[in-house]
């Protein structure tokens, strides 16, 4: 394709459809067309007129509209499909690694699960095609944007005043027709009224209003790839955490993810509602499902390390602050915000014995047990004390001998003790696990009798921090303007010439809203007297409408 | 006049092929970079091969202060532990002979118990009669700096200060032997 040369002289360039100055129809198509096709003014997609290198090649893939809607069906598809299996980070395994989910995929949902893990679908955000997908959709948007705002501009920055015949009797509103001598300044004021733009130019007049209604569409697409770009930073490492923290009563944990913080879970409060005095609204509820729930809170304090500090130096904590943290009342520091999420109830914390004689059942006192820091001997006095010679917190069975524990978690705790008494200075070797006891060398005299125990609660947090929340809102921001600048506002035009013999052709066109165009046209006619104008579409349609009737008709008759 | 116009035209092609060539790269270059974030974040997300090792400061057993950057020139043989973790368990005693081999050729041993009470780790230590130095970890928070998912992981820190390698699961005594020759000083 080579330039194109107007009628006018006007040089355009390759590809163009209507004269960019004088509004020529330029194609044998576009000149058999009864109504100008106007989108783009008629210019030319940059990269449908170079075809050349493997850059511009790639460059009029993605500007064109169909790849990129394509891009936009199949992420669609893509996102549906990741529904139908749960997410990876939804999927309950003992322990978490990349094996075990993997067969926890296979497992549950033999070979579909196999697949679906093989192709990613089961961390569909994280998985590379996906990215490369959505990052397609991005240049589609960048490219496809370009190559149509940059000839829309400049079409429009040099649009004449004088339009050829042809383009004014293609216009959908279109008028010709006698008109008072004075018309044409009586429009020119009704338009300035209006607040249409006005430049004249011999003979002619153009009106204008709103065009920046036609950068809505870019000013959209520069909004959506700050979006995109907002969630391309959230990979990258400390710009997004969401992190779980379980913390027990009394335990103080560095806070993952935010380096130099410390929590301290002071205590967990889970409150119900009573069903009496204020709370008698809820009667009917408790009665119903048991238990309401009332108030999830953990009470913390937050400490940080002086700057110079280094990890496992816990003793240089200084305190930030004290907080309560309930549901959707997080914590909040440095741009981390931590909160209630979850909790465990009635964990172990102490457990207190009564070293009784088996025969008598006569006790020799009592000792209690700190799960967290058990100590090697508890003495009772008179010669008598216990020994803790082991210590198996979630006791699981014996192994060559050995007890074993499963966790660190005090879910089954197992003690190996040996008992001295002034009647068994020699001490007694005993194993004790909830409900039961072991005497692994023999018969005993005595037994520790478990009185009572402790619990402590533990509480789940999440460790969060998004700084590229800001970004995500500009670009939502920006989005929600060009949506706004293109829809709500109408980019409106008239041109008006007067001819030879006195009379005047008028054309009008807007980008969307002919109703309101309508409404302004009707006030400068009146205002003006210009002559009646038709809307040519309606007329086509009419027209088509009209044939179809009575082919229709004609098709009943025969 | 005419040839005028026409490097003006080349010109201008020129430069939009430029310009063209430029956003493509740039676009695909962010692309490529968010891939390799998301892909490489399944794996240690701060601690990589080749980093230099995040300093930590833990007392052990003992009482005696460990400090990461005390030991530089120095090779480092850091693992995190637990009583419940079979594979830490089993591979102790072969650590603990071949720590006595490389104390002398500058490879010392930390074992980092994951925030277990004293009593179970000491009980533990005199009951494979561990030689090498344990600490815990008790605020979890050398754990949090070096981002340990799974236990057993070991880090070998090379005279250098930086990462040598990661190991997670049980090695070998074969293994361990392999890794102390290379982080022993030259």
């Amino acid at each position: 394709m080579g330039k194109m040369q107007c009628k006018c002289g006007h040089v355009n360039p390759p590809g163009t459809i209507l004269c960019e100055s004088c509004g020529r129809s330029l194609t044998e198509e576009e000149q058999n067309k009864k109504l100008a096709d106007m989108r783009y003014e008629g210019t030319a997609r940059r990269s449908q007129t170079y075809n050349k290198s493997i850059i511009d090649k790639i460059w009029n893939f993605f500007s064109s509209v169909k790849v990129g809607v394509s891009i936009i069906v199949i992420l669609l598809i893509a996102a549906a499909i990741g529904t139908i299996l749960p997410q990876a980070q939804y999927v309950n395994v003992p322990v978490r690694n990349d094996a075990t989910i993997k067969a926890y995929y296979a497992d549950v949902y033999g070979e579909i699960g196999k697949i679906y893990h093989f192709l990613g679908f089961h961390d569909l955000y994280s998985s590379a095609w996906f990215i490369l997908l959505v990052g397609m959709l991005a240049i589609s948007l960048i490219v496809a944007s370009l190559d149509r705002f940059v000839p829309l501009y400049r079409s429009l920055k040099n649009q004449r005043v004088l339009r050829h015949p042809s383009f004014m009797n293609k216009q959908r509103i279109y008028a010709e027709g006698p008109a008072p001598e004075d018309s044409m300044q009586k429009a020119e004021e009704k338009l300035k009224d209006l607040k249409y733009k006005v430049t004249l130019d011999k003979n002619g007049l153009l009106a204008e209003k709103g065009r920046f209604s036609r950068w809505g569409p870019y000013v959209n697409h520069i909004g959506l790839i700050i979006f995109l770009f907002g969630v391309m930073l959230r990979m990258m490492p400390g710009f997004y955490v969401d992190e779980t923290l379980w913390i027990r009563e009394g335990e103080t944990r560095a806070i993952p993810d935010a380096p130099g913080y410390f929590l301290e879970n002071k205590n967990f409060t889970m409150e119900t509602y009573t069903g009496e005095g204020e709370d008698a609204k809820f009667e009917e509820a408790i009665d119903r499902v048991g238990t309401v729930a009332k108030n999830y809170q953990t009470d913390i304090v937050l400490y940080q390390t002086p700057e110079e500090s280094l990890p496992g130096a816990t003793d240089e904590l200084e305190e930030v602050e004290e907080h309560a943290i309930r549901v959707n009342q997080p914590l909040k520091f440095d741009g981390y915000a931590v909160y209630q999420m979850d909790f465990r109830q009635n964990e172990l914390r102490a457990m207190t014995f009564d070293l009784t004689n088996k025969e008598t059942e006569e006790s020799l006192g009592s000792l209690t047990i700190d799960l967290v820091s058990p100590e090697k001997s508890y003495d009772l006095g008179n010669d008598t004390r216990v020994d803790l010679l082991g210590y198996y917190p979630d006791f699981s069975g014996f192994e060559n001998g050995e007890p074993q524990t499963e966790t660190p978690i005090p879910n089954n705790p197992g003690f190996l003790v040996r008992m001295f008494t002034p009647e068994t200075p020699d001490g007694e070797v005993s194993f004790i696990v909830i409900q039961n006891t072991i005497e692994p060398l023999g018969e005993n005299q005595y037994k520790l009798t478990f009185q009572n125990a402790e619990t402590r609660d533990v509480s789940g947090l999440t460790i969060r921090k998004d700084s590229t929340l800001p970004i995500l809102g500009l670009g939502g921001l920006i989005f929600m303007i060009g949506v706004a600048q293109g829809m709500y506002f109408n980019h409106r035009r008239f041109w008006i010439q007067k001819q030879e013999d006195g009379g005047l052709v008028l054309a009008g066109h807007t980008n969307k809203n002919w109703y309101g165009l309508k409404k302004d046209l009707d006030q400068v006619s009146e205002f003006a007297s210009l002559p009646p104008y038709i809307d040519q579409q309606e007329e086509i349609e009419k027209q088509e409408k009209l044939e179809k009737e009575q082919k229709l008709e004609g098709d009943e008759l025969s | 006049m005419a040839e005028d116009k026409k490097a003006k035209k080349t010109n201008r092609k020129r430069n939009r092929a430029f310009m063209r060539l430029a956003i493509l790269s740039m676009l695909v270059l962010a692309i490529g970079y968010t891939i390799y974030n998301s892909v490489t974040a399944d794996d240690v997300e701060v601690l990589k091969v080749g980093d230099k090792a995040p300093d930590f400061a833990l007392e052990d057993m003992e009482g005696n202060r460990h400090k990461l950057s005390d030991y530089k020139g120095e090779g480092v043989f850091l693992n995190f532990w637990g009583t419940w973790c079979e594979p830490c368990v089993k591979e102790m005693p072969a650590m603990d002979r071949q720590y006595k081999e490389y104390e002398e050729q500058g490879v010392h041993i930390l074992a980092v118990n994951i925030a277990q009470s004293d009593f179970e780790v000491q009980s533990f230590a005199d009951r494979f009669d561990l030689s090498f130095p344990i600490a815990i970890d008790r605020s979890k928070s050398v754990m949090t700096a070096y981002n340990i998912r799974p236990l057993p992981t070991t880090v070998l820190v090379n005279p250098e200060g930086d990462i040598q390698r990661i190991v997670t699961g049980e090695m070998s005594e074969q293994d361990i032997k392999g890794f102390m020759e290379e982080i022993k000083p030259q």
